[in-house]
């Protein structure tokens, strides 16, 4: 049986508590939300955290108001919570297709929102064990000087593989970080960086206590995900778009996200502006699939193929936008995700 | 690899409800919720696959929902109501799943069928008429390799007509 | 097609059905161990806790291929919590499950062979102080050139990864030819050369291997180990220990699934065995599951070149296979697998000339063995795929074509193997109905398709694995007082039902409830030998042992009822827990006191029975492995929908037909069914036992992988399709009350019916397994192109092939026996075992 390594366990009753604990820790803490990332990466020695600090107890991260106004999403609710509850529809609906879409039941009932967000980058030279990164003599993520995907590159490129972190920069989301020293809110999109390392500009004391959305009235979104199996697999590819259309039908507003592409998810800018003044209609979709897939470049270091991997880019983007459209791709979406789907 | 002294640990303690019943537990304080069923409270019906949330086998129901025991802290479980496969029977008799599963083959060699059969009771009492297509999503966490999961989906669907069946004789 | 019946001999045993009387047999009914498995009762190795039980992680090589200089364990000893630290020099005498393969060291002594051939082992009280403890363990090793694949193996002859086998890093080559193949291709009207890969697989189950050994209180050993072969496990423990195996008790725990991947003994039995003998208390171990992936024994990768000569109509006048196999570090079962792959192919169609050269190679990965349908799947694979492509050539119907040359019961094959009942046919016919095969083949729309394929598999091997004239199962019976019977038997529960077979066959014969049944079964001690759950033989071999000990137990029962009934014995009948006159059923006592008369006639009532299959009629080297009592019969249609722009694979349905000769627990037979078609569909789109060699400037690794549960891809419940099943019954005499074999059979014409099923829907050939999205586009993009529509190998590496060994097909008068090879009995048998032994 897989062992955790020996640990300092805290379980804090206020976000104040929490931040006083990361002040003193820094680097030498891990929150741990679900557990459903940090507990493995442990188990493997991947991560090796002197301190858990549960945020279980924490009853503010917890709370979900939504509203016409926006949202205030705590950062402990379950993905189940988001899947499974309806009122995450219209706008949200590609929250809540990315959040049904992780893993499995059991892990979506521990999984949290900001464990999601925060999710390790992963590379499949990095999600193994000590003893088998040791027979690659380790690498530049974690304990070794070569990066085995591209050993000339000095930047780690192990993958963005949050499922709802592309589902809410679609959204324009925003996170509220909280720390000792104060609190800061920071777009979603901000969060990241395209370095497989420092994939996340959360600080070792700070807190992902909400995400924030403004109101999405006239909003549709969807997320569209590749893995190999109905469950479990983490994404290898996915697109999340959004968009807001007149009564005509004109794309007054974009967003198309791919993630799994690369250290963090990729806002798709060029390909969401050319939509914006434009019908949904075929020569628009195939036009923005094509810019979307550009700005994705898969590496080796996933399932699937990676030259594979870009060219499904194009196709999902035009699912993806379809279904914006009102086309009915429920087919599509079944074939791929082996789920009817919200 | 960082190395504390193992044996120098003190242990822990908590108090949970396991299947019903109240018990006081000490174990070593980092180890996983499947640890302390398995190890220090005897309840070996508990299987695990992995120990890394990637096969199911380790599912129980916490505070009754299906979670991995595998990535639950047990430190975590203060307090709290869990139910393995061991808590499935009641008065002396099998629940319809576990009798259901007997009859229809839905465990071969029996190790994927104690997390399964938590996972189909979690089912159940949230959705008493489950379709096929949902017993199939339920139980997409749980993999088994002998079955090929189509004598599970029966079971499942004849335990629910039988749980039917049973609460209206009750009524 | 000429058929050769009187070479048929029947063997001369009554056959046992009478299907009317039957009230246990073909009834679904529980199984005999369902109550423990529902509720998490049934004791898996890993469920067993001993008081003072201690802890055992193993140190693993983290290079594919080293010398050990030298190993420091010092530290770990010292390390607070560790009991004790064991190295290769504490168990330095080779073993393996083949006697031509004693090849394995629990511990590596000096030469390491993959990532993961374990070096030391650690024992402790608590299990993370043993895996702390590794990192303490200095190795020094000289690192020596990796061998990644079987053409680097046999272009690279040194280093050698053993100083055994054919040469340089050959394992084993093997060159049989039944009859002039060259003239068959000579008489033939088009010949076919398709060449085909088949990727490596692993067993996967559930069930992490687990050991728990204790000294006894007598001072013998006893393990428990979740192992389908207690038997070999057994002596391999008496050879490496030194012990008299009469002194060894080996428990084989019901098995978390198998599958062929617990079937060899293994370094961590032997080595917890070692450490409970020395420490005198209980050691356990339980392995991560990456060191199941170490454990392998799965699946061979095989690069396959099939030639095959047809006429016109479909008649097969000659084939021609090749095989290039990938056997990983050890020899395991290889020589077997490297035999097998070239068995099966006379067993499903008639091919009456026929040639297999096949050529296993060793290499830095963990070693290959037997995998549910061991070493005849990947063959299966190409076969059925060229006769689709032969079908179409021909302009033919795939279905049709195989009608008309399946083979037919009681025949003897060209390699001489003889054959039970064959209901191909009617699988055939079950399946093109009930999949509106004649409605959907080449008439579907684009993007979706039909594929059909067939099969053979051996109900048990013929022949034991060391050679001996003993009886390959074995059961006694215990009749108490009570009324209540025990069955004793080495049989392995590993899911598939073997209590169950024992219990419903016992209970059938005897007119009782399975239920009055206790068994005791895979354990050394307690019953007589049964060779394992391996090859698909349980329900034939320990079922006829168990048949034979009941009908023993009720003559002497019988006898005794005759005598106080005063009706002849011959007219008692054994049923619903009584025996009575069949004349007037009235007239009867219960099945408890006739009991009691036969002890008061008898004595104590005790029976045994046992089981030997057959002489084989192939008795050229090499004969040994394929023949079997019976083999079962399968076709399967599956239908799949290809997307043409992404190449992504969905399978919505498939409709399966297996020739079962009689199901003895019909949901149990359904499970194997459906559970071999999940297995097959897994290899056929997503499984792979997939190897990273990193570059070769910059390291020497050689890595499995992805060695999880999360990157080794089986399927979900979301992703099986629906499954259609059907039984095709027609009792072999051969088989109790009928039965053959269901275990394996049905899932080898899942892949090749997945491939020939793309074909159809999208009009490319994917000649290698996995068959995956990616392959599909790139093979859609050649098409596009108006390149060859397919994805697969391209060439055959040359192999320095022995000369063939020659026997002449029965109709071509042959014997059995080799025309070019020396007489057989001359040569001894235990000389390579010796050569072997350090």
């Amino acid at each position: 049986m897989m062992r955790l390594p020996l640990f300092e366990f805290r379980a804090p009753r206020t976000l104040e508590e929490a931040a006083r604990i990361l002040d003193g820790e820094r680097a030498n803490a891990m929150p741990l939300a679900g557990g459903t990332d940090l507990l493995p990466n442990m188990k493997r020695r991947q991560q090796v955290p002197r301190t858990l600090m549960s945020l279980r107890h924490i009853e503010e991260l917890h709370r979900a108001r939504l509203d016409h106004s926006g949202s205030q999403l705590g950062a402990c609710l379950t993905l189940t919570d988001i899947a499974e509850d309806s009122r995450f529809r219209n706008g949200l609906t590609g929250l809540a297709q990315a959040a049904s879409l992780v893993a499995t039941p059991q892990i979506r009932n521990m999984a949290t929102l900001g464990g999601n967000l925060c999710l390790d980058t992963r590379c499949n030279y990095y999600d193994q064990n000590y003893e088998w990164r040791r027979a690659i003599g380790f690498c530049l993520k974690k304990d070794g000087v070569t990066c085995w995907v591209a050993p000339g590159s000095r930047k780690c490129v192990a993958v963005s593989s949050t499922d709802t972190a592309p589902a809410l920069i679609s959204l324009g989301a925003r996170v509220r970080l909280v720390s000792r020293s104060g609190e800061r809110e920071v777009l979603l999109t901000d969060l990241y960086n395209n370095d497989g390392i420092h994939y996340i500009k959360r600080r070792p004391e700070e807190i992902l206590v909400e995400v924030l959305l403004d109101s999405l009235h006239g909003w549709k979104s969807t997320y569209w995900k590749l893995r190999r199996r109905g469950s479990f697999d983490f994404p290898v590819l996915s697109v999340a778009a959004a968009a807001r259309l007149s009564s005509a039908g004109m794309v007054e507003d974009a967003r198309i996200v791919i993630g799994s592409a690369a250290c963090r998810p990729l806002l798709a800018d060029e390909a969401a502006k050319s939509l914006v003044g434009r019908l949904l209609n075929q020569e628009t979709i195939v036009e923005a699939a094509s810019l979307a897939a550009k700005i994705a470049k898969p590496l080796d270091n996933t399932d699937f193929d990676m030259t594979w991997r870009k060219r499904v880019a194009a196709e999902f983007v035009t699912y993806a936008l379809r279904e914006l459209r009102g086309d009915d791709v429920r087919a599509e979406r079944e074939s791929l995700t082996r789920h009817p789907g919200i | 690899m960082a190395t504390l002294p193992i044996e120098s640990q003190r242990t822990s303690q908590i108090r949970m409800t396991l299947n019903g019943e109240e018990v006081d537990v000490s174990f070593a304080p980092y180890k996983t919720l499947l640890e302390i069923l398995r190890e220090d409270l005897g309840h070996t019906g508990t299987k695990h696959g992995c120990e890394l949330g990637e096969c199911g086998a380790c599912a129980v129901l916490l505070d009754g929902k299906p979670v991995l025991s595998c990535l639950v802290l047990a430190l975590e479980c203060d307090g709290r109501q869990i139910l393995t496969v061991e808590g499935l029977r009641s008065d002396g008799s099998l629940h319809p799943l576990q009798d259901a599963f007997a009859d229809l083959g839905a465990a071969q060699c029996g190790y994927c069928t104690p997390a399964i059969l938590v996972t189909a009771k979690a089912l159940l009492d949230q959705n008493p008429h489950p379709n096929r297509d949902q017993i199939r999503e339920a139980i997409s966490g749980n993999l088994c390799r002998c079955t090929g999961y189509l004598q599970i989906f029966e079971a499942v669907e004849a335990a629910t007509l039988k749980i039917a069946e049973q609460k209206q004789t009750a009524t | 097609m000429p058929k050769h019946k009187d070479l048929l001999a029947l063997p001369d045993r009554d056959s046992q059905v009478n299907s009317q009387d039957l009230r246990v047999i073909g009834i679904a009914r529980r199984r005999v161990d369902a109550r423990a498995k529902v509720t998490g009762q049934t004791r898996f190795a890993d469920d067993i806790f001993l008081p003072r039980m201690a802890h055992c992680k193993l140190l693993r090589s983290p290079h594919p291929h080293a010398r050990i200089r030298k190993i420091d364990v010092t530290r770990a000893l010292a390390h607070p919590g560790v009991y004790l630290v064991l190295t290769g020099k504490d168990l330095p005498i080779q073993y393996g499950i083949l006697p031509v393969s004693q090849d394995e060291q629990a511990l590596c002594l000096d030469h390491v062979r993959h990532v993961g051939d374990p070096v030391a082992a650690v024992i402790a009280r608590e299990e993370l102080t043993a895996f702390e403890a590794l990192d303490l363990i200095n190795v020094d090793y000289e690192i020596l050139t990796t061998i990644s694949d079987p053409e680097e193996a046999l272009t690279t002859p040194e280093p050698r990864i053993h100083d055994y086998g054919e040469e340089g890093n050959i394992h084993k080559r093997v060159a049989l030819e039944f009859g002039d193949v060259k003239q068959s291709f000579a008489e033939a009207d088009e010949i076919f050369e398709d060449t085909f890969f088949y990727q490596g697989s692993t067993h996967l189950p559930i069930e992490q291997h687990a050991s728990v050994a204790i000294k006894d209180p007598e001072g013998k050993l006893t393990i428990w180990s979740s192992t389908q072969t207690p038997h070999y496990l057994h002596r391999a423990l008496a050879k490496v220990l030194e012990m008299p195996a009469a002194h060894i008790r080996v428990i084989a725990t019901p098995n978390g699934g198998g599958f062929g991947g617990k079937s060899d003994p293994f370094n961590h039995e032997i080595v917890v065995a070692r450490a409970a003998l020395l420490l005198d208390r209980p050691v356990k171990i339980c392995l991560t599951r990456e060191e199941v992936f170490y454990c392998h024994r799965g699946r061979h990768p095989i690069l396959m070149k099939f030639k095959t000569g047809v006429k016109k109509d479909g008649t097969i006048t000659g084939m021609h296979l090749q095989t290039l196999i990938d056997g990983g570090a050890y020899g395991s079962y290889g020589v077997a697998s490297t035999f097998y792959a070239g068995a099966l192919q006379t067993t499903t169609y008639h091919v009456p000339r026929y040639r297999y050269e096949g050529c296993r190679t060793f290499t830095n990965k963990p070693p290959c063995g037997p995998k549910r349908g061991h070493g005849t799947v990947q063959p299966r694979f190409g076969q059925e795929v060229q006769l689709d492509k032969i079908a179409e050539k021909l302009n033919l119907d795939p279905a049709d074509l195989r009608l008309r040359i399946s083979e037919s019961s009681n025949s003897i094959t060209a390699n001489f193997f003889r054959l039970g009942t064959v209901n191909l046919n009617e699988c055939i016919r079950r399946v093109v109905k009930s999949s509106g095969w004649k409605e959907k083949f080449r008439k579907l729309p684009k993007g979706r398709g039909v594929g059909l394929a067939c099969s053979a598999y051996l109900t048990g091997a013929g022949l034991p694995i060391y050679w001996n004239k003993m009886p390959h199962s074995g059961v006694q019976l215990k009749f108490d007082r009570s009324g209540g019977v025990s069955i004793f038997c080495g049989a392995t529960e590993i899911g598939q039902g073997s209590d169950d077979v024992l219990a419903g066959i016992v209970a059938e014969a005897l007119g009782i409830d399975p239920f009055d049944i206790r068994l005791f079964t895979g354990d050394t001690d307690l019953g007589p030998v049964d060779l394992g759950s391996y090859s698909s033989r349980v329900t034939l071999m320990a079922g006829n042992a168990a048949l034979q000990a009941a009908e023993r137990g009720k003559v002497m029962i019988a006898e005794a009822v005759a005598e106080k009934l005063e009706v002849p014995k011959e007219r008692l009948h054994f049923a619903e827990k009584r025996v009575f006159d069949s004349m007037a059923p009235e007239k009867g006592v219960a099945f408890q006191e006739a009991v009691c008369l036969a002890e008061a006639r008898f004595g104590t009532i005790g029976t045994v029975g046992s089981y030997t299959p057959p002489k084989s009629p192939a008795l050229y080297k090499g004969g040994g492995v394929g023949p079997s009592p019976t083999y079962s019969y399968t076709a399967a249609v599956v239908e799949v929908i290809v997307n043409s722009v992404t190449g992504w694979i969905t399978v919505p349905k498939i409709w399966i037909a297996h020739d079962i000769g009689r199901a003895l627990n019909p949901p149990l037979v359904r499970g194997q069914v459906e559970g071999s078609v999940y297995m097959g569909l897994g290899e056929a789109l997503m499984e792979e036992q997939e190897f990273r060699r990193l570059p070769k400037k910059l390291s020497h690794a050689l890595v499995h992988k992805f060695p999880s549960m999360l990157e080794y891809k089986s399927p979900t419940s979301l992703d099986m399709p629906e499954v259609f099943t059907e039984l095709v019954e027609e009792p072999d005499p051969r088989g109790p009350f009928g039965a053959k074999e269901v275990g394996q059979g049905p899932l080898l014409p899942i892949m090749p019916a997945v491939a020939n099923a793309v074909y159809d829907a999208v009009g490319v050939r994917i000649d290698e397994v996995p068959i995956t999205p990616e392959k599909i586009m790139k093979a859609l993009a050649e098409k596009k192109a108006g390149r060859e529509p397919r994805y697969g190998p391209s060439h055959f590496p040359h192999v320095n092939w022995p000369e063939a060994l020659r026997v002449q097909p029965p109709w071509e008068g042959g014997d059995g026996n080799a025309v070019n090879e020396a007489p057989r009995r001359a040569r001894p048998r235990t000389e390579k075992e010796k050569v072997l032994t350090p």
